[in-house]
């Protein structure tokens, strides 16, 4: 029996290696996509990224304006996710299975959830561009929306992973629910909650460039302001500038993590 | 009047299968009481019913005169913080020290203000030393408890279970994720606490000689029915095989 379950799980592998080559062979053939003729423009694309995206002496002056507009995307993306997080803290001791006050509730929770976290924060930008035009706020917002919908989840996740079993404890001793939340489930799951905004105020800095783009606000109205007009190396200090800025944080918020955790 | 008389107590989680079925018995101020049984017989289920936990489903379940079934919330809650649990996997806020966890055990009187800022009255810290210092852990008092080993976690719950000042604790199954050194001390802190404070013990027990060597009476149950009732002494060979049915001779032999 067992020797035979084996088997069949190692020919099932085969096949679905198969299968998986199949779909992409005929997909490049559908979509007529040549994989050698791509790899072959590589050299040179290479090159046109050496030649152009090259920072210049003169872009340099750029620098304060382009500082400006970055701090104002990650305060911006700070803002959004914290903001967020506290509204997800309420959703997600809603939600958890541990903590619901009742199924309505919880069922709200979840559902507001998954509604906002399954429609993309591009998607978000676009359609709030239109009812709240190119503003900061729609940035905000479209950022808010995405991080609520995934902290959410991910928060009932972590409290229900931390404190199933000290809440049934607690509900024993006769001690009230506030008690419970305050003295069980955030002592409990707060380090992976922090853990979880840090992430997420990484993740929103970088889908901010985006967002940005799409909104016409912060570093990524400069990036395509830059693009547009073809400014190539003023493009190319925007880049490093965001690059060393998601480095920085990451440093930063791995420093955090060790601590808490 | 009984401490805890438990009448025609009927539970199911589905339709399908009754996990206690027309339970009846009494238990007296101070008694030790063993509930023994195989897995999935409705130990846990049972000790459960008597806090409420877990809804009942069926019959009555009267403890210190007041009927658990139709108490409201609030009287419930007053009920509970007059039986003390203890669980297999001790239950504590792993982050948190020792000291907290005991005094978490007070929650049951506190007001919702009193209890989210955390306001122990002296007497309440003074205790929870005392208690810790009874089971011999009071040199923990300010670690974390996910530093202590699990023996000395379990103690933390008892203290947590007696800080509560029950008239009765529930313990399900608090020996059967230790060795046998920690469960001898488990097993005998929990004796001391009926023999020397009267508090009296309800406790589900995997191990069949555990039972016999600690309690005063024995409860056996088999597929949520009571099979056995009496004392520990008058549990024989054929009742064991009884309530753990043939399997058991099988698992000892190993």
């Amino acid at each position: 029996m067992n020797e035979k379950a084996m088997r069949k799980s190692r020919w099932i592998t085969t096949v679905s290696l198969i299968i998986i080559i199949g779909i992409t062979y005929l997909s490049a053939v559908i979509t007529e996509f040549n994989f050698i003729d791509s790899v072959a423009t590589l050299p040179k694309a290479l090159s046109w990224i050496f030649a152009n995206l090259w920072i210049t002496q003169e872009t340099w002056e750029r620098l304060p304006a382009i500082l400006g507009k970055l701090n104002e995307t990650i305060f911006m993306s700070i803002a959004a996710t914290t903001l967020a997080a506290i509204i997800s803290l309420f959703l997600g001791l809603m939600g958890s299975k541990t903590t619901k006050v009742n199924n309505v509730f919880s069922v709200l929770a979840r559902l507001i959830a998954s509604f906002s976290r399954n429609i993309p924060v591009v998607a978000w930008s676009l359609i709030l561009l239109i009812s709240f035009g190119q503003n900061s706020l729609t940035g905000f917002l479209a950022l808010f929306v995405g991080t609520l919908g995934f902290l959410t989840r991910a928060f009932i996740e972590s409290i229900d992973e931390a404190s199933q079993s000290a809440v049934e404890a607690l509900q024993a001793t006769g001690a009230t629910y506030a008690h419970i939340v305050n003295k069980a489930v955030i002592p409990q799951s707060l380090p992976q909650m922090l853990s979880w905004i840090l992430f997420m105020i990484e993740t929103n800095i970088r889908s901010a460039t985006l967002v940005g783009i799409l909104t016409g606000t912060g570093i990524g109205y400069t990036f395509d302001l830059y693009y547009k007009s073809l400014n190539y190396n003023a493009v190319a200090l925007v880049t490093f500038t965001i690059v060393i800025a998601v480095i920085i944080i990451e440093l930063i918020s791995n420093r955090i993590r060790k601590v808490i955790l | 009047m009984s401490l805890l008389q438990v009448e025609g107590l009927g539970k199911s989680y589905n339709l399908e299968t009754k996990v206690l079925k027309d339970v009846n018995f009494t238990v007296e101020t101070g008694e030790f009481v063993s509930v023994i049984g195989p897995s999935g017989a409705g130990k846990s289920t049972l000790l459960r019913c008597i806090n409420r936990m877990v809804e009942i489903n069926e019959g009555k379940v009267i403890f210190n005169n007041l009927d658990v079934g139709s108490l409201k919330k609030k009287d419930l809650r007053k009920l509970r913080t007059d039986i003390g649990m203890v669980f297999q996997h001790y239950n504590l806020v792993p982050r948190l020290t020792v000291i907290e966890n005991v005094l978490h055990g007070r929650f049951g009187y506190k007001t919702t203000l009193q209890g989210v800022l955390g306001r122990f009255s002296e007497e309440e810290k003074e205790q929870a030393f005392f208690l810790l210092q009874k089971l011999g852990i009071e040199e923990h008092a300010y670690k974390r408890c996910d530093q202590l080993s699990g023996g000395q976690q379990q103690r933390v719950g008892i203290c947590r279970a007696l800080i509560q000042d029950p008239k009765l604790i529930l313990c399900d199954e608090p020996i059967a994720s230790l060795d046998p050194n920690s469960s001898k001390v488990i097993m005998d802190h929990l004796k001391s606490i009926t023999n020397d404070l009267g508090i009296t013990c309800l406790v589900n027990l995997h191990q069949v000689e555990v039972a016999q060597d600690y309690s005063d009476r024995i409860i056996g149950l088999r597929k949520g029915e009571i099979v056995f009732d009496g004392k520990s002494a008058l549990l024989r060979e054929e009742q064991i095989n009884h309530i753990y049915g043939t399997e058991r001779r099988e698992l000892i032999t190993v």
